[in-house]
């Protein structure tokens, strides 16, 4: 199988009055073909920023500050802007949370949908439209052909966000982000929506990077799972293998959180504190505070990424000192 | 072009207009005007224009219900022995094509500079809205009189007859185009924030289209509005300068020459020349700023006055 999306140790900085900020430490993942990643964390954390950082599109005050992104083994993070805009929306689209917002009022469906094919290939409004109104049916959009003259305002939310979806399919891209694409939903549609994701990523082999808050909705369409805190990474591996036993206390606390079978209902049991406001990360560990398990040294010392084995025989990721061999507590 | 016509029947705007008097009796009258002003060569009773037509001897003659009033001249005549009536409406033709065309000019200006300003923002944006700032804190009624002075110098007065629509149309529009820029970069701003700016570069769009085709269409109401405004001022204008002296001729009048050129003759009893074009001013800025409060009520923007 081969890599879709690599990357290395990417670190977002925005640039404040009151100094730098980090909002992106060091990330990195990787995603193959066809392959779904869930990548998971408190409002926050950075996952948002990461998903544009990807495509480069971090708008000031933030920048780029390190780290390197290769998409298809190409380092898109070093396209001048013109060539990057090639790939947005093309090779790798983005779906937003909110569906109210992402489509601009004034224009039919129709045309935003022509125009974003227009945009990427030199194809004439008629066979833009044929393509359009095939997209809106494998999005299940009934009468797509009448559909494509309505506006926006004129459909339901879970509707707009299948348009959106559709929209973000139309260049048939390798590699969709969707940020928080069913927050905005009610629960029953988020599940169809999130069928619907599934469905077109089998279909078509299209990678999937799914940024979400909700750790339930991850475990149910990921393959694999990155766990964000205050921008890092401090767990990644297989879904099934974090979900049953999950290795990092922050983890741990998250799926503990979870509300499920015959706890269902009853008050969850949740991580005490609150993650750290960026500017003041604390020293060592950013973890640490609220860690079950805290030592001395998680205080002192950040964690370094180490390979970790699952119960099932998978590999992963942490980034914690419980999982340092080298670790002499000093 | 039916599917529009269905939408707009639907559409609130229309609604509410229905539910509006003022606004209904506004529009009618505004359209009767602009009507009647692009058709007054088909509609007025004589070609003020064709000297034919002029003859000295039949000036000053009062309307028709009025002792010494002639059934030719419904509204009498003016000092040069026109009819008042068809010189009014040609008149009209005047003012209303020099204050659309200076609108337009504004807004081409403004919108283009606004719309740089707000959403490329920084130092391009500080610059814009500073000249914006140095253009209203002059009076365009004191650069226009200047101007005008230098050009019929230089020109020569009879020559500057002949240019006195283009650069009316010049001098209004450049004046004005701050309130514009102001307008369009106060909703970019706004607009710039939303997602569905966001979404249209995550879809590769350069940044000329989505200013243009994505953030201007979301910007038209404050447009609307503010432009119904500025073809009433701009029309105001165009009759202020004239009726200084300094636009349009009283061999090509516009609605302000011809006040100005009855101005004389009101205290030797010729009082119509000037109250009738000047009543008609009256009703067409009217019209069309009741129009624009109507606007501006229904759609509700945000707008810069200068
Ligand atoms: N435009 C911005 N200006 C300053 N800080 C920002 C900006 N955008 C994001 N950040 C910082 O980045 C952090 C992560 O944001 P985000 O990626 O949106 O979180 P989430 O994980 O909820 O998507 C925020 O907490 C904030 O501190
Ligand atoms: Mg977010």
């Amino acid at each position: 199988m081969s890599v879709l999306l690599q990357v290395e140790d990417l670190t977002v900085n925005f640039a404040l009055r009151t100094g730098d900020l980090t909002a992106l430490n060091g990330v990195s993942f990787a995603l193959n073909e066809g392959e779904r990643l869930g990548l998971v964390g408190e409002s926050g954390a950075g996952k948002s920023v990461a998903g544009f950082a990807i495509i480069n599109l971090i708008s000031k005050p933030g920048y780029i500050a390190g780290g390197r992104v290769l998409f298809q083994g190409e380092e898109i993070s070093a396209l001048p802007q013109e060539a990057i805009r090639r790939i947005r929306g093309n090779r790798i689209s983005m779906v937003f949370q909110d569906p109210m917002m992402t489509l601009n009022p004034v224009l039919t469906i129709g045309t935003q949908m022509v125009e974003t094919l227009q945009a990427h290939r030199d194809i004439g409004p008629s066979e833009a439209a044929a393509i359009a109104a095939d997209k809106l049916r494998k999005v299940h959009i009934p009468s797509p052909e009448k559909r494509l003259r309505q506006y926006p305002h004129e459909f339901s939310g879970g509707m707009r966000q299948r348009i959106i979806i559709a929209v973000a399919l139309l260049n048939d891209p390798q590699l969709i982000i969707a940020d928080e694409p069913t927050t905005a939903l009610d629960v029953t549609i988020q599940a169809e929506i999130m069928d619907l994701f599934l469905e077109l990523c089998e279909q078509s082999r299209m990678g999937l990077m799914l940024i979400t808050h909700d750790l339930a909705v991850v475990s149910e369409t990921t393959e694999k799972i990155a766990v964000m805190y205050a921008g890092k990474i401090v767990e990644e591996g297989r879904t099934g293998d974090v979900v049953r036993s999950p290795r990092h206390p922050y983890t741990q606390g998250l799926i503990a959180a979870l509300p499920q079978g015959e706890h269902r209902g009853t008050r969850l049991n949740q991580i005490p504190g609150t993650m750290p406001t960026l500017t003041r990360i604390p020293p060592g560990c950013s973890f640490h505070p609220r860690c079950p398990h805290v030592m001395a040294v998680c205080a002192r010392r950040e964690p370094a990424s180490l390979p970790v084995d699952y119960p099932g025989g998978g590999q992963g990721v942490v980034a914690c000192h419980l999982f340092d061999p080298q670790r002499h507590d000093e | 072009m039916m599917d529009h016509w269905q939408r707009f029947k639907a559409s609130d705007l229309f609604y509410d207009f229905k539910r509006d008097k003022v606004a209904i009796v506004s529009f009618a009258v505004f359209v009767l005007l602009f009507v009647c002003a692009f058709s007054a060569p088909l509609i007025a009773p004589y070609n003020p224009y064709d000297p034919a037509n002029i003859d000295i001897m039949s000036s000053e003659i009062p309307p028709v219900w009025m002792a010494g009033g002639m059934d030719d001249y419904i509204l009498g005549t003016d000092a040069q022995g026109r009819d008042l009536l068809s010189t009014m409406i040609y008149g009209m033709r005047i003012s209303i094509v020099i204050g659309l065309c200076a609108v337009l000019l504004q807004a081409v200006i403004g919108i283009v500079i606004g719309l740089i300003a707000g959403y490329y923002g920084g130092k391009l944006d500080g610059f814009f809205m500073r000249l914006a700032d140095v253009q209203l804190s002059f009076s365009y009624l004191m650069v226009a009189i200047f101007v005008s002075a230098v050009l019929q110098a230089a020109v020569g007065v009879g020559r500057f007859a002949e240019i006195a629509v283009p650069f009316l149309i010049i001098v209004i529009g450049l004046a004005q185009w701050p309130q514009y820029a102001r307008t369009v970069r106060a909703s970019v701003l706004a607009e710039k924030k939303k997602e569905y700016v966001e979404a249209a570069r995550v879809t590769g769009f350069n940044s000329h289209r989505i200013m243009w085709r994505h953030i201007l269409p979301n910007c038209m109401s404050p447009i609307l509005v503010l432009s119904t405004i500025q073809v009433a001022n701009a029309v105001m204008s165009e009759a202020a300068l004239s009726f200084l002296g300094l636009g349009m001729p009283v061999t090509r009048p516009s609605l302000g020459s011809l006040i100005n050129a009855g101005f004389e003759y009101i205290f030797s009893g010729s009082w119509w020349i000037t109250a009738f074009p000047g009543l008609l001013l009256v009703i067409l800025v009217l019209a069309v700023n009741l129009l624009g409060d109507f606007l501006r009520d229904v759609l509700n923007p945000k707008l810069y006055k200068g």
